[in-house]
């Protein structure tokens, strides 16, 4: 049935259909309307749950990870901020093998404070050993959430469900919201192979001595590694119950493109639009969309970017210091490939800075005479930017 | 006594240091509540000791997560049991006197104000001895640590004991006791209610630790009891806002007897114990001990 939702009432009507057990969630904005709607839901006994309502992030994965030990499916949300709190038991949660699935409504870190999207806060915890993905619609929220826990509780990764703060989650489009019926159907109960039962009981948690350590790191990157098949594998059993998927990347009019974009989350849909004004006036240009950024699809991205002269590559985030992270991951995964296309950073959009049709004109323009020249003067440029408030020049 | 299950829960062979008053407590404590129970522990000397992979010396359900959020971890526990319809299993938390009165205090409180159904031990050997002995908010006064050093100028933790039972009790946490590893039956029975009682409840149970506190390991039980009969650690118990005394020693010892026994107390002047002894009489006149 088609529903007029928000970014954040479809996450939270995902976590529903889901029949998360155990929520637990701080307030932060912009991710705060999720976890009133599911209060609601949990209040008018629309979800059988538990929702424990904590003193801190911190807390809530906290929460999240004793119940998801203890043998139910769980879900928390959080922004910015509270995401950075979280991050120390991001790594205890994925170093536990807990299939959490969390929303994180992408919102710049402070300072200065800002409470406004970008996407600095997931990407800064990127090595987290969660499985990332990015959404571009408040329908791919809403069934990124479903599809989500099947690849957590069947890979024993947790997953964060990551989409832009306002652009999506206070923006209201039609969402198809699929059944109970369905879901049930789609997503087995939450099984794990170790629970906390006083029946049979077993350790969780213990110090990882160096004569093990390490491999627990590495069966948690050959999980995720894995991954990759199992987003597809889920993606691609999705698709045949509701009709829609979405692929760990996603390819616009890319396929004899000589100029590409590559983006992230909402930005591709203004995107979108630019390619199809530059493809009326007959220029090959076209658009390819990360949704899993971990793990990252590197062998699809060589394919689809082999054949392009120039890429570039837009987002809103820093490694300061060095460039975008998004753009360091794709470089490094040209690294050994001969055919290659010239990659150029440009780093947009943050704090909530608008990014307009124009700007990303800029940078398609920026790549195309790279295409021409065959080099890039300046790899890492930022759109929109007001140099002059910064002393550099234009 | 004779009733105590002769079942090691925590099995023998972990690496506590001898006279580890941690480890006793545990031990006690899972004698007292039996199988059915999910322990959730903070990090910590315990954690480290009971649990370097591939070995445990758990023979019940144990998970740890952090430091600072073994509240919070034993709140998910608990909320998970209540859905699945577990209703039998009460999950007990336990932290040092750091993960408890430090950096865990914000979880404990959220999680007793939630009134999750939980018992939450507090093993309190009045330092942070995982890393080697530096100075936590339940140091006592005048005691050394490697980060309280007796200097030129500074001499010894200049703050008094931080005082968590008292915290808790504030919260309207139905059960909230103090007890002694040296006065076993006394801290069995009050682990016991703090079980049978429905609600987040709360027990801070005295840890001697011989290398933290600078005294031979035979003398862990010596120490503490020292500690109880001095009145330098009060046995009590707060039944629904209701406080009681469980202990009061029949003639109180002087304080010095029982800082005299531990090395971490060795540089006190006279002058300096007298001011402890005026701290402790303080305290117990709050009691209403003689």
């Amino acid at each position: 049935m088609k529903q007029v939702l928000t970014g954040n009432e479809a996450a939270a009507i995902g976590a529903k259909l889901a029949r998360a057990k155990v929520i637990s969630a701080y307030p932060i904005t912009p991710q705060t309307a999720i976890v009133e709607k599911l209060s609601e839901f949990v209040a008018n006994g629309e979800l059988e749950a538990e929702f424990v309502k904590v003193e801190s992030e911190h807390s809530a994965l906290s929460v999240c990870l004793g119940a998801s030990a203890t043998g139910v499916r769980t879900f928390t949300a959080t922004s910015s901020q509270g995401l950075a709190l979280m991050s120390e038991i991001l790594y205890v949660v994925s170093g536990m093998r807990l299939p959490i699935v969390m929303t994180n409504v992408n919102r710049s870190l402070s300072a200065p404070l800002s409470i406004w999207c970008d996407q600095q806060d997931s990407i800064s915890v990127r090595d987290s050993g969660w499985v990332q993905l990015y959404c571009e619609n408040n329908q791919e929220i809403l069934d990124s959430v479903i599809q989500a826990y099947r690849v957590a509780e069947e890979m024993l990764l947790p997953v964060m469900v990551c989409f832009d703060g306002y652009i999506l989650s206070h923006t209201a489009e039609p969402v198809d919201v699929p059944n109970q019926k369905e879901v049930d159907g789609f997503l087995p109960p939450y099984k794990l192979p170790h629970l906390l039962d006083p029946n049979k009981p077993v350790t969780m948690g213990p110090v990882g001595v160096p004569e093990y350590y390490e491999e627990f790191k590495c069966m948690l990157q050959e999980a995720m590694l894995e991954a990759r098949r199992k987003l597809a594998e889920v993606d691609r059993a999705f698709g045949k119950r509701f009709g829609r998927r979405y692929g760990l990347i996603e390819r616009y009019r890319s396929d004899d493109a000589d100029i590409l974009l590559l983006t992230m989350g909402s930005l591709s849909g203004t995107a979108k639009e630019l390619i199809d004004w530059y493809r009326k006036r007959g220029e090959r240009v076209g658009l390819v969309r990360v949704r899993s950024f971990r793990p990252f699809p590197a062998k699809e991205l060589v394919k689809t970017l082999g054949n392009a002269k120039a890429v570039a590559v837009l987002e809103k985030d820093i490694s300061v210091g060095w460039t975008g992270a998004l753009f360091a991951d794709i470089a490094a995964a040209f690294i050994n490939v001969r055919k290659k296309p010239l990659l150029m950073n440009f780093i947009c959009g943050l704090g909530g800075r608008d990014v307009s049709p124009l700007q990303i004109r800029e940078a398609i323009r920026a790549a195309a005479r790279a295409a021409e020249t065959g080099e890039v003067k300046k790899p890492v440029r930022w759109l929109g930017l007001r140099e002059k408030l910064v002393g550099l020049k234009a | 006594m004779k009733e105590l299950s002769e079942e090691e829960l925590l099995a023998p062979g972990h690496r506590a240091c001898p006279g580890c008053g941690e480890a006793l407590a545990i031990r006690l404590a899972l004698k007292a509540v039996g199988k059915d129970v999910i322990i959730a522990q903070a990090t910590g000397c315990m954690e480290v000791v009971t649990t370097p992979y591939p070995e445990t010396a758990w023979r019940v359900p144990w998970i740890h997560a952090a430091f600072e959020n073994v509240a919070a971890v034993a709140s998910g526990v608990e909320a998970a049991l209540k859905v699945m319809g577990k209703h039998g299993i009460k999950p007990i938390a336990i932290a040092g006197d750091g993960g408890t009165a430090d950096i865990g205090l914000q979880a404990l409180s959220g999680a007793i104000e939630r009134g999750h159904n939980f018992l939450y031990i507090c093993t309190d050997n009045e330092a942070y001895m995982n890393t080697g002995i530096q100075r936590s908010s339940t140091t006592p006064y005048g005691a050394w640590t490697t980060t309280t050093p007796v200097g030129v100028v500074k001499k010894g933790k200049d703050r008094p004991k931080k005082d968590v039972p008292a915290i808790i009790a504030a919260h309207g946490a139905p059960y909230v006791a103090t007890a002694s590893v040296s006065y076993p039956t006394d801290y069995i029975e009050k682990v016991k209610k703090a079980m049978a009682i429905e609600g987040p409840t709360y027990v801070h149970v005295h840890c001697p630790c011989p290398p933290g506190w600078r005294f031979d390991s035979d003398k862990t039980i010596e120490v503490a009891r020292l500690a109880v009969l001095s009145c330098a650690w009060i046995l009590y118990e707060v039944e629904d806002g209701v406080s009681k005394v469980t202990f009061k020693p029949p003639k109180r010892r002087p304080v010095a007897d029982y800082l005299k026994l531990q090395g971490r107390f060795r540089h006190l002047t006279d002058d300096e114990i007298a001011e402890i002894q005026r701290m402790v009489d303080e305290r117990c006149r709050r009691f209403g001990i003689e």
